[in-house]
């Protein structure tokens, strides 16, 4: 686990529409129970908090491609890096 | 809802992306003329978004003078210069009690955005101290519907409707049963929107259900809707007045349905949807199989066009692989509270010429939107009645039907 990590934990867990307090890296998102607009929010506060910009189409299948927790944590980490 | 006083269309007024008249406008869409191009009303490098459905060479000096445009924001003028076009082409003269009875219901998302936007960028950008005098009669949501009653002398019941992306089939729905029941014997009705700022792209940006590039509604690979805005206003009458001063009769509205969702605040749902159009063929006493040409919400998102598609194949059966569908949204983008009267206006134009208009930038079908959507090219159809979909954000949904008028 990188220093992000524990962060996107912490947001995607006020997301969440399940009882569920050990949110791991291969939770699926769909389990989580994000519906899409709770989806948008958690991309705007990731965005907020890592001062970043994620692409991301809500008309996409998928939000953004992400599939579970580790894949949000890698995507943030590597436009946490682009940044820099 | 037979036997009731007929109401039928006298006059048609556009303000487009595709041109500043229902003669450009309705070329443009024939032609499947692509109205979405680079923004030009807000500086772009504030933008993500880089194309938008703009009103392109608008100049409001040719049609107000100076002392007029202090009271006028963009949405009012577009309302204005349409509700004008409508009553020239209707040749009504409002004299002799008329004026009195005649309703001006228009539909708008917002009001006066542009007024709204530049107010605050004064404010907090500029630290400007004071706003304009006129900022707030310009910006007021009833600004449109007061303006045209001013502008075109109406003393009837004005008002505005607002209900997102449905609020202009509110407002025509709303004056033709007003109509019916013999409150006015005249409407002018229809909406308008002029909603391109930073603050509302910003806005619309943030929902993330914008293509960038082009507008494909019920195609494969679908990115989403474009904002557009304009205007679009009809001069509705009672049939019997219409045809007692000898008025050219362009269409009758035959029918209206209303239903909310009471679900999600933007997720569209197919049981509102049916709830409407089995509303509107109800109160049009039309079957199903009465109907050959759908002008489609469309927005192009994918939520929108596959829950459109099944509500359709809900409401009208079998006879749903028989019809016509397309969405002019492909072309001139979504204008919101102008949306719907935009619609009707083009499939009054497609049921009067025999044409429907095509759904552009499609490219193929996709497994869950597998009726005929009219791709790409407009098509020779003989109709005799249509329908007009609006489907709001909030779950407000509003369907119109129109019909050849028939003495």
């Amino acid at each position: 686990m990188t220093d992000v990590a524990p962060e996107v934990i912490k947001i995607i867990g006020k997301k969440i529409r399940v009882e569920k307090t050990d949110i791991g890296m291969d939770d699926r998102l769909q389990d989580l129970g994000l519906e899409s607009l709770d989806a948008l929010e958690l991309v705007f506060d990731l965005e907020e908090k890592f001062d970043i910009a994620i692409p991301v189409n809500a008309n996409d299948a998928k939000i953004g491609g992400f599939e579970t927790v580790a894949d949000v944590v890698r995507a943030i980490e590597k436009l946490v890096a682009n940044k820099s | 809802m037979t036997g009731a006083t007929r109401v039928v269309v006298t006059g048609l007024g556009a303000v487009t992306p595709l041109g500043l008249d229902v003669a450009s406008y309705w070329a443009g869409l024939q032609a499947g003329v692509d109205g979405i191009r680079p923004v030009e009303l807000v500086p772009p490098e504030r933008l993500q978004q880089k194309v938008l459905g703009e009103v392109k060479n608008f100049d409001p000096l040719k049609y107000f003078d100076e002392r007029q445009l202090n009271t006028l924001d963009r949405v009012s003028q577009f309302a204005v210069v349409a509700a004008r076009e409508a009553i020239t082409q209707a040749g009504i003269d409002f004299g002799g009690g008329r004026s009195e009875r005649t309703a001006t219901i228009i539909g708008t998302g917002a009001g006066g955005q542009t007024t709204v936007d530049e107010s605050f960028r004064r404010l907090y950008e500029e630290k400007a101290t004071r706003l304009y005098p006129l900022t707030i009669p310009k910006l007021m949501m009833n600004a449109p519907a007061s303006q045209i009653s001013m502008h075109c002398g109406l003393r009837g019941p004005a008002f505005v409707v607002a209900s997102a992306c449905a609020s202009a089939s509110h407002a025509i729905g709303l004056a033709f049963h007003m109509l019916r029941s013999g409150q006015v014997s005249c409407a002018v009705a229809g909406g308008t929107e002029a909603g391109i700022t930073i603050g509302a792209i910003k806005g619309w940006e943030a929902m993330r259900v914008m293509a960038p590039d082009k507008c494909r509604p019920f195609s494969q690979d679908r990115k989403g809707m474009i904002i557009g805005e304009g205007a679009a206003m009809l001069v509705l009458e009672r049939e019997p007045e219409a045809r007692a001063r000898g008025a050219e009769i362009l269409a009758e509205i035959a029918g209206f349905g209303m239903s909310a969702d009471a679900k999600d605040i933007t997720a569209p749902d197919i049981g509102g949807m049916v709830r409407a159009i089995e509303g509107a063929l109800a109160d049009a006493g039309l079957s199903p199989q009465d109907i050959q040409y759908i002008n489609a919400h469309g927005t192009g998102t994918t939520a929108n066009d596959r829950t459109e598609t099944a509500a359709l194949k809900t409401a009208f059966g079998a006879h749903a692989q028989k019809l016509a569908i397309s969405s002019t949204k492909s072309m001139v983008g979504h204008a919101l509270g102008a949306a719907g009267a935009l619609e009707l206006v083009a499939t009054i134009m497609s049921l009067r010429a025999g044409v429907v208009t095509p759904t552009i930038n499609y490219l193929g079908p996709d497994p869950e939107c597998d009726l005929d959507y009219v791709p790409n090219q407009a098509r020779a159809l003989r109709i005799d009645a249509a329908l007009s979909n609006s489907f709001a954000f909030g779950g407000l949904n509003a369907v119109l039907v129109v019909k050849q008028y028939r003495p």
